[in-house]
C-alpha cells in the first residue's frame, strides 16, 4: 500500500498525518519527498542513516573544438547555454539536462558531466525506514532527487520482519509519501504511483481554494483519496463544506489544539507522546485502509 | 521602484496574511502574487471587477503523428524525461515532457514535433489607482518559474513609475522562489517557531544570500512556542538579520480571512503586531534607499 499525503497549499498539516500515519503503522516507509523543505526526518531523528548524492547530467564544453557555430545556444529552449566574447558559456542552474546540445554538436566539443543538485538519505526509527530527499539550495528543480527517493523506496528490501499486529500486503509494507505543497509537477511525481491520496485541508478560504486544486489534480490522475480536516476551529470551515457539497469522503477531523501544536512544533510524533493521539491515528490509518481494500475490491 | 517580496521556505506560515495586510497599510500602487502553483491572495484583495486575461505559453510540448511515426523508438531512446510511451502507437505523456525538443531531433521521419502549449492563466486586476498581478500555472505543469517572471514582468508595466510594490512569494526555495528573487530590494521571510519552521527558515535564508537580496525576519503565531521564538530571534542576532516582529496566534486572523478580510481591516492582536512589523520593516527597506 503506497499512500501519498498532499495539500495545494502549504502549512496545513501534511508531514504530521504523514509522519503519525507511519509511526503507527510500523514497520512501514517513510518517505519524504518535499526535498525543497524536507522535515519529517526532523520529527523520526532516524540512526544509521546513509546518504548518496543524487546528480544531474550538464554539459562541458571543449574550447578547442568548439568552432562557435552556436547550434547547441539555438537548440536549447531553456536558454542555458550562451556564445559570448568567443567562448560557450554554460548556465548549470537553468539547464534540464535534456542532453540535446550534445546530439546537435557537429565538432563533438560537448560531452557531459556530473553535478550533484542533492541527496538521497535512508535511515531508521522505531521501525520505520525513512528516506529523505533534500535539494542543495540555490538549486531549481529537486524532481530528480523525487525520482531516485520513489524508486529506492519501492525497489529496496523492507528492512524489518513482519509484523504481528498488522495485517500486510503482500507486496510490502505501507509506504506514506510527503510530497511538496501545491500542484505542479513535482507533486505529480510524487503521486503518480501511490495506490491512494490523503489530502490534508485547513479551515480557511485559503485552504478550500487549494483543496480544490489538488482535488482536481487527483481526479485527473485517477487516483482514489479523501480528506483529513485539520486546524478544526468553531464555526465555519470553507473546506469541510467543499467536501460535504461534493460527497467527498471526509477521513478525519483533527482539532485545532494547542497541546497538539506545542508537541508538533517541537518535532515530537504526537502518536508516540500520548494515548489520544495514537488513538486518533491508528483509527485515520484504518480508514485508509479500508478505503484503499475497497478500491482494490471495486477494480479487481 | 522599491519590490518588497515575502517568502517562507516553509508554505503556511503566514505569507499571504501579511502580505494582504502590508499592501493595505502601504496602499501599494503594485503588488502581485507570485505564488502561481497555488494563488491565494486574489481572493482577500476584495477586486470586484474582472481581471485581464491572457494566456501563458510556456516552452512548447512534443507530440507524435502516429501517421508519420515508423516506430524506430529514437525518440524514446533519446528523451531523458521518461516521456515516450509506447503501446499501439508511441505518444507523448504531455505532464512528463519539458519541451525540450530532442525528439524532434531525433526523429528521422518528422513524426515528432514541437507545438505551443499553454501552461497557465496570467491575470491583472486594475483600476485607476492600483494594479494586482497573478496567475495561476496549468495543473502538473512544470515550467513555474517562467511564469513567476511573466507575473512581475506585467506587475511592472501595468504599473509603470509606481514607489512601491509587494510581492507574496511561494513555499519552498526552488525554481518558483529563485525566479521571485530576481530583481527585488529586499526579502521579507516569514518564520514560523517549530522545529521545522527553524530548518525551513534556515534554507530560504541560505537561497536569498546566495542571490544577494537582503533578508529581515519576522515570526508568526509567535506565542505559540515561545522557546522556538526565542531560537529564532538568537539565530537572527547571530547572522546579522535585522529581526522586525513578532505576530502572536490569533484566531481572529482566520475569521478575517474568511470574511474576505485582512488583518488589518478589523481590530485584533495580529493586526496591531503585523502594524508594527511593517513599520519596522519600511524603515529598513527606505534605508536601503538612502545607501
Amino acid at each position: 500500500m503506497r499512500v501519498a499525503v498532499l495539500s495545494g497549499k502549504g502549512g496545513t498539516g501534511k508531514t504530521l498525518v504523514t509522519v503519525n500515519l507511519a509511526a503507527v503503522a510500523a514497520p512501514s516507509v517513510y518517505v519524504d519527498c518535499d526535498v525543497e523543505e524536507p522535515n519529517g526526518h526532523l520529527f523520526f531523528k532516524p540512526g544509521q542513516v546513509q546518504e548518496e548524492p543524487v546528480t544531474v547530467l550538464i554539459p562541458h564544453v571543449d574550447p578547442a573544438a568548439c568552432t562557435g557555430c552556436r547550434k547547441c545556444v539555438e537548440f536549447c529552449n531553456f536558454n542555458a547555454l550562451a556564445y559570448a566574447s568567443g567562448k560557450l558559456i554554460v548556465f548549470d542552474d537553468i539547464c534540464h539536462s535534456c542532453g540535446g546540445c550534445v546530439l546537435v554538436c557537429p565538432e563533438g566539443a560537448l560531452s557531459e558531466k556530473d553535478k550533484a543538485i542533492g541527496c538521497v538519505q535512508r535511515g531508521t526509527a522505531d521501525r520505520v525506514e525513512v528516506y529523505t530527499g533534500i535539494l542543495n539550495t540555490g538549486e531549481a528543480t529537486g524532481i530528480p532527487i523525487i525520482h531516485r527517493l520513489l524508486e529506492q523506496s519501492s525497489l529496496e528490501e523492507p528492512l524489518h520482519s513482519d509484523s504481528e499486529q498488522q495485517p500486510r500486503r503482500a507486496d510490502g509494507e505501507a509506504t506514506f509519501i510527503d510530497c511538496p505543497p501545491g500542484s505542479a509537477c513535482i507533486v505529480m511525481e510524487s503521486i503518480k504511483d501511490a495506490d491512494y491520496c490523503i489530502l490534508v485541508a485547513e479551515p480557511t478560504i485559503f485552504g478550500m481554494h487549494n483543496l480544490r486544486m489538488v482535488h482536481e489534480l487527483v481526479t485527473l490522475f485517477e487516483k482514489p483519496f479523501g480528506v483529513v480536516l485539520n486546524k478544526c476551529l468553531e464555526g465555519e470551515n470553507p473546506s469541510e463544506v467543499y467536501c460535504v457539497e461534493r460527497g467527498i469522503k471526509i477521513l478525519s477531523r483533527i482539532p485545532f489544539d494547542h497541546e497538539l501544536g506545542a508537541l508538533n512544533s517541537d518535532a515530537k510524533i504526537v502518536a508516540n507522546e500520548s494515548d489520544v493521539y495514537r488513538d486518533a491515528f491508528r483509527t485515520l490509518l484504518e480508514t485508509v485502509k479500508e478505503e484503499v481494500g475497497h478500491e482494490a475490491a471495486a477494480h479487481s | 521602484m522599491k519590490q518588497l517580496l515575502i517568502l517562507s521556505g516553509k508554505g503556511g506560515t503566514g505569507k499571504t496574511t501579511i502580505a494582504s495586510a502590508f499592501i493595505k497599510l502601504a496602499a501599494a500602487k503594485a503588488y502581485a502574487d507570485c505564488d502561481v502553483d497555488a494563488p491565494n491572495l486574489h481572493l482577500i484583495m476584495g477586486w470586484t471587477s474582472e481581471p485581464e486575461r491572457s494566456d501563458y505559453c510556456g516552452l512548447p510540448q512534443a507530440v507524435i503523428d502516429p501517421d508519420l511515426c515508423t516506430a524506430c523508438d529514437l525518440c524514446r531512446q533519446h528523451c531523458r524525461f521518461d516521456a515516450i510511451e509506447t503501446g499501439d502507437v508511441y505518444r507523448v505523456q504531455p505532464f512528463s515532457c519539458e519541451g525540450c525538443g530532442v525528439c524532434e531531433y531525433v526523429c528521422p521521419a518528422g513524426a515528432a514535433r514541437m507545438i505551443p502549449a499553454v501552461a497557465g492563466e496570467l491575470m491583472l486586476y486594475r483600476d485607476s489607482g492600483q494594479v494586482f498581478s497573478t496567475a495561476q500555472l496549468a495543473m502538473g505543469s512544470g515550467t513555474s518559474g517562467l511564469l513567476v517572471t511573466e507575473v512581475k514582468k506585467q506587475m511592472k508595466s501595468g504599473a509603470g513609475d509606481v514607489d512601491l510594490a509587494i510581492i507574496d512569494g511561494s513555499p519552498g526555495i526552488g525554481c518558483p522562489v529563485i525566479a521571485s528573487l530576481s530583481g527585488v530590494d529586499m526579502v521579507l521571510i516569514v518564520a514560523e517557531p517549530s522545529v521545522s519552521g527553524i530548518s525551513d527558515m534556515e534554507r530560504i535564508i541560505r537561497t536569498a544570500a546566495a542571490f544577494e537580496v537582503e533578508a529581515v525576519v519576522c515570526v508568526n503565531k509567535s506565542d505559540t512556542n515561545l522557546s522556538n521564538t526565542k531560537k529564532i530571534e538568537a539565530f537572527c542576532a547571530e547572522h546579522g538579520l535585522p529581526f522586525v516582529g513578532n505576530i502572536p496566534f490569533d484566531p481572529r486572523a482566520v475569521e478575517a480571512i474568511n470574511d474576505g478580510k485582512t488583518v488589518v481591516d478589523i481590530e485584533c492582536i495580529s493586526g496591531t503586531a503585523v502594524r508594527s512589523v511593517y513599520k519596522e520593516t519600511m524603515k529598513l527597506l527606505l534605508e536601503e534607499e538612502v545607501n
